[in-house]
């Protein structure tokens, strides 16, 4: 399982990634925002994406519009994990095709939850 | 040439037909003539000073129809410091829940290591053949409650050290907030700016500066209790909710 965790703060990153890595993956990269994401997800094989919304340059919504665009990898589950918690956001990421939407802070447990609900929906 | 003289003022022709009435003793014509050029006089300082006055009105009223200024001396200025004050908030709780996690590990630790170097002068006894049955039996004992002792310890450590982990997400949430007041310390800079070029010498619409339509969907960084209310949820169920509310 090849993962790409996009988020500007550095130090959110590294969070992420411990997190993940407790889960059992260790396969992460990481990516700033979502212009510098995008070419790794298109050259790369990653196999589920976690992304910040607010970020310089190309924000993750629109890396998530951008992803379902490309058919090479319109299906790859997408997670938020975002402080942007405003109802039309939400509601704006889910007819975007969303799998998941977590909102900092968040705890260790909720993450986990999330990603293993979208495992769970992939799997069925 | 007569027109332009006239715009003037005081003209030639008068200061000559005035010299001519004095000439010739007439000074109530002198007198009438004398007015006549004050009055001149007068009504174009009376113009300028309209303009003048027209200039500072416009120039008043074009600040105040910039209601981005208005707003940001009673919503966000205010507002920014409600955001700076929720910074200071989770900065310090973040360096307390820190601070208990590594409070609490750090005598674990320091249990552990002194079990386990009195643990291991017995082992080194027993190893050198020179315990006796009665102090076997004793590390036997100490053995089982070692580990049953150690497994929850350890425990205890990896979910402190999973705590220290997650209270460094403050240096995203705060970092987002701060940017988002550094932008608005940015906006009233640009405003004290165009302020002063008003009141300086030349007047410069106040146009630049346009009350945008907030877009729904912007990105605008984390809810702080108490500035952001409207239509934001407050939790990570609320988020489920709508999400499941919408087939999710």
């Amino acid at each position: 399982m090849k993962i790409l965790v996009v988020d500007d703060f550095s130090t959110m990153r590294r969070i992420i990634k411990n997190l993940l890595r407790d889960l059992g993956f260790t396969n992460i990269s990481e990516a700033d925002d979502g212009s510098t994401a995008l070419p790794m997800l298109q050259s790369g094989d990653f196999d589920f994406l976690v992304t910040d919304w607010n970020m310089p340059i190309m924000t993750g919504i629109d890396l998530l519009k951008a992803v379902r665009a490309d058919e090479r990898l319109s299906t790859m589950p997408v997670l938020l994990v975002t402080a942007e918690a405003k109802k039309d956001q939400i509601v704006e990421a889910a007819q975007a095709g969303v799998n998941g939407y977590v909102v900092k802070p968040f705890t260790a447990e909720t993450l986990k939850e999330k990603i293993e609900k979208i495992f769970e929906r992939i799997n069925s | 040439m007569a027109e332009n003289n006239q715009e003037k003022g005081i003209t030639l022709e008068m200061a000559r037909d005035m010299l001519a009435a004095l000439e010739e003793g007439d000074s109530d014509r002198a007198e009438s003539i004398l007015e006549q050029m004050t009055l001149a006089n007068d009504s174009e300082l009376f113009q300028k000073l309209g303009k003048l006055t027209r200039d500072l009105h416009d120039a008043l009223a074009g600040f105040q129809i910039d209601s981005r200024i208005v707003d940001l001396a009673e919503n966000d200025i205010p507002d920014a410091k409600e955001r700076l004050n929720y910074v200071v908030t989770m900065t310090e709780q973040a360096a307390h829940r820190t601070l208990n996690a590594v409070e609490e590990s750090l005598p674990l630790t320091e249990s552990l290591e002194s079990q386990l170097k009195s643990l291991g002068n017995s082992w080194q006894v027993f190893r050198r053949k020179e315990m006796s049955s009665d102090d076997f039996r004793s590390l036997c004992l100490d053995l089982d409650a070692f580990f049953d002792q150690a497994g929850g310890q350890m425990k205890t450590i990896h979910s402190d050290l999973s705590d220290v982990l997650m209270a460094q997400d403050y240096q995203d949430i705060t970092g987002q907030i701060i940017r988002r007041v550094i932008g608005l310390v940015q906006e009233v800079e640009a405003n004290l700016v165009s302020l002063v070029r008003i009141t300086g010498q030349k007047f410069t619409s106040g146009t630049d500066m346009k009350d945008e339509e907030e877009d729904k969907i912007k990105a605008v960084g984390p809810a702080v209790p108490g500035v952001d209310t409207s239509e934001v949820v407050s939790n990570q169920d609320d988020v489920d909710d709508l999400l499941s509310s919408l087939g999710f």
